[in-house]
């Protein structure tokens, strides 16, 4: 089944509530998703630096992290603790050569995002508990996106929660099935993309970030996945300035959009979008299958 | 959409309404209230508030009452309806009137995936538009939506009619049986064994009737529709086809 959310603002003054909307959202869509629920939000992003979300085993000491890298990489990196997950944020030239120290010093940890303004937490349990332990209700931005999971082809794992991220600033939920994704992971690692899980939803963020590698745009790598992925879909995919919203061609999995002039939502159903401020006169509809809906800021 | 009409639809019923506020009360209590209703019913007029896109809100009535739903409704809304008159004052989700038997069932706003599906009778009215699959595998029920619908519409459709004063999507009426399809505007794709048909008088008069059911008779032109049904070439055994079997 899972469950998708999704929420772009329009109106800035909505942008502190964004945390506490989405995970309203998120949260009525326990029912469709109970194994294990994520979700990234856009920030405030600053100028020439990388924020990376990194994910640790429970009971991590962030601080002792942190000291450990300052130790290493001479340089002082403060990392945000958000219950398992940790936020770090690096000038973007040194990133590099801090990403391999913390694989180096701590390979237990998965970077599960990096991005100028993304950031990305996922874990196993009931969606409304793992919101409230990223502290979901208190984050603010200008758009996110949410998923909750029901397994269907691989195992309930923190490493088979949505979203997927696989470039700069671009995660990916999905809500369906891909039957193609053995054939297409391969074809990507023959191109040197490799894999963390046996997900089908990893497949296709590799494969949209691989399009976008190549210098497609994210509308036109879209449209190119109706071509060579083949399954049910529902994609939801944020990037660092909108969301984008894409259905398979016979529209197999839900969803419905909603936009004022204040914000465009997305939800699995309609009960997602209830609370939304002036939902009753929002324009509510289904968005059309193989077609692609994007919304972003200008910048 | 107009949520604040309280309205009874029929003018039937004069007696005022009981509200049930879903705020307040279960979809399985609603439920189980009305499911408790004898069919010589006289408590014939309810008011539904707070739907909130709530799931099989008033699924399997089966009593002569009118129900009034404030507000957009989830999936299975009415499904397998017997006898009661219902009226979405909203959009309503996938499935609405599904495996209705019979009554009378109105969208005021669109209706999603799979409206009607594989009903055997009543009336399903939407002002809007529905999107794929509307009346899949329908039996007997009559459709008639005001805007469009989308891929894959009727599909095995067997019995009843399916009226659409907009366009239809891809695939319409793909491997029909006696289904009868009138679409106004235009059809992105026909399905398998699904042809175009003349619209002789018989015809005219029974779109005429659907119309009426709608209230639209007189504000569209008859003329204007195409008829669609089954070629009968897939059903019917052929011998061509003989090794396929």
């Amino acid at each position: 089944m899972c469950g998708i959310v999704g929420l772009f603002l329009k109106d800035k003054t909505l942008e502190p509530e964004l945390g506490a909307m989405l995970s309203r959202m998120l949260g009525v869509m326990n029912d469709r998703g109970p194994d294990s629920a994520g979700f990234a939000v856009y920030g405030a992003g600053q100028q020439g630096v990388i924020k990376a979300t990194l994910r640790a085993p429970a009971g991590i000491d962030f601080e002792a992290l942190s000291e450990e890298l300052a130790r290493v990489t001479g340089e002082f990196v403060r990392i945000v603790a958000h219950d398992t997950h940790g936020v770090i944020a690096v000038p973007a030239d040194r990133w590099p050569s801090v990403r391999s120290s913390i694989k180096e010093i701590a390979p237990e940890l998965t970077i599960v995002g990096e991005g100028n303004r993304m950031e990305l937490f996922k874990e196993v349990g009931l969606p409304s508990e793992v919101s409230k332990r990223f502290g979901l209700v208190k984050m603010t931005g200008t758009h996110g996106i949410g998923h909750t999971r029901m397994a269907t082809e691989s195992a309930v794992t923190t490493n088979g929660a949505h979203p997927f991220s696989t470039g700069i600033d671009q995660c990916l939920v999905h809500n369906g099935s891909l039957s193609n994704h053995n054939a297409v992971r391969r074809e990507l690692q023959r191109n040197g993309v490799t894999f963390e899980t046996d997900n089908d939803s990893e497949v296709a963020a590799a494969y949209l970030s691989q399009c976008m590698h190549e210098g497609d745009s994210l509308a036109r790598s879209l449209e190119r996945s109706l071509d060579d992925l083949d399954g049910f879909y529902t994609f939801v995919v944020g990037t660092r300035n909108g969301f984008g919203v894409l259905r398979d061609p016979i529209a197999c999995k839900p969803a419905v959009l909603a936009e004022t002039d204040r914000y465009v939502a997305f939800g699995s159903e309609y009960r997602v979008l209830v609370d939304l401020p002036g939902i009753e006169q929002a324009r509510v509809w289904e968005p059309e299958p193989s077609q692609v809906y994007f919304w972003g800021h200008n910048e | 959409m107009n949520l604040s009409s309280n309205t009874s639809t029929s003018g039937l019923d004069l007696a005022p309404p009981s509200v049930i506020d879903l705020e307040h009360e279960t979809v399985r209590g609603l439920n189980a209230k009305m499911h408790g209703l004898s069919h010589g019913t006289n408590h014939g007029c309810w008011r539904i508030l707070n739907p909130r896109g709530r799931h099989a809100i008033v699924a399997g009535l089966d009593a002569p009452v009118m129900v009034d739903i404030a507000g957009n409704v989830g999936y299975y809304c009415a499904g397998m309806n017997k006898q009661a008159h219902v009226v979405v004052h909203g959009n309503a989700g996938v499935g609405v009137a599904e495996n209705m038997m019979s009554g009378f069932v109105h969208v005021k706003g669109d209706a999603s995936q799979a409206a009607g599906a594989t009903a055997h009778g009543g009336t399903l009215i939407i002002d809007g538009n529905a999107t794929a699959r509307c009346g899949i595998s329908m039996k007997g029920i009559d459709i008639i939506v005001k805007g469009s619908i989308g891929h894959m519409s009727a599909f095995m459709g067997q019995a009843g009619t399916l009226t659409v004063l907009g366009d239809a999507g891809e695939a319409l009426g793909d491997s029909i049986y006696e289904a009868h399809l009138y679409v106004r505007g235009t059809v992105t794709s026909l399905g398998a064994d699904c042809v175009i048909k003349a619209l002789r008088d018989k015809h005219k008069a029974e779109l005429f009737e659907k119309l009426k059911a709608a209230g639209v008779d007189g504000q569209v032109d008859i003329s204007d529709f195409k008829r669609y049904g089954s070629a009968r070439t897939l059903y019917h055994f052929h011998i061509d086809n003989a090794s396929n079997y």
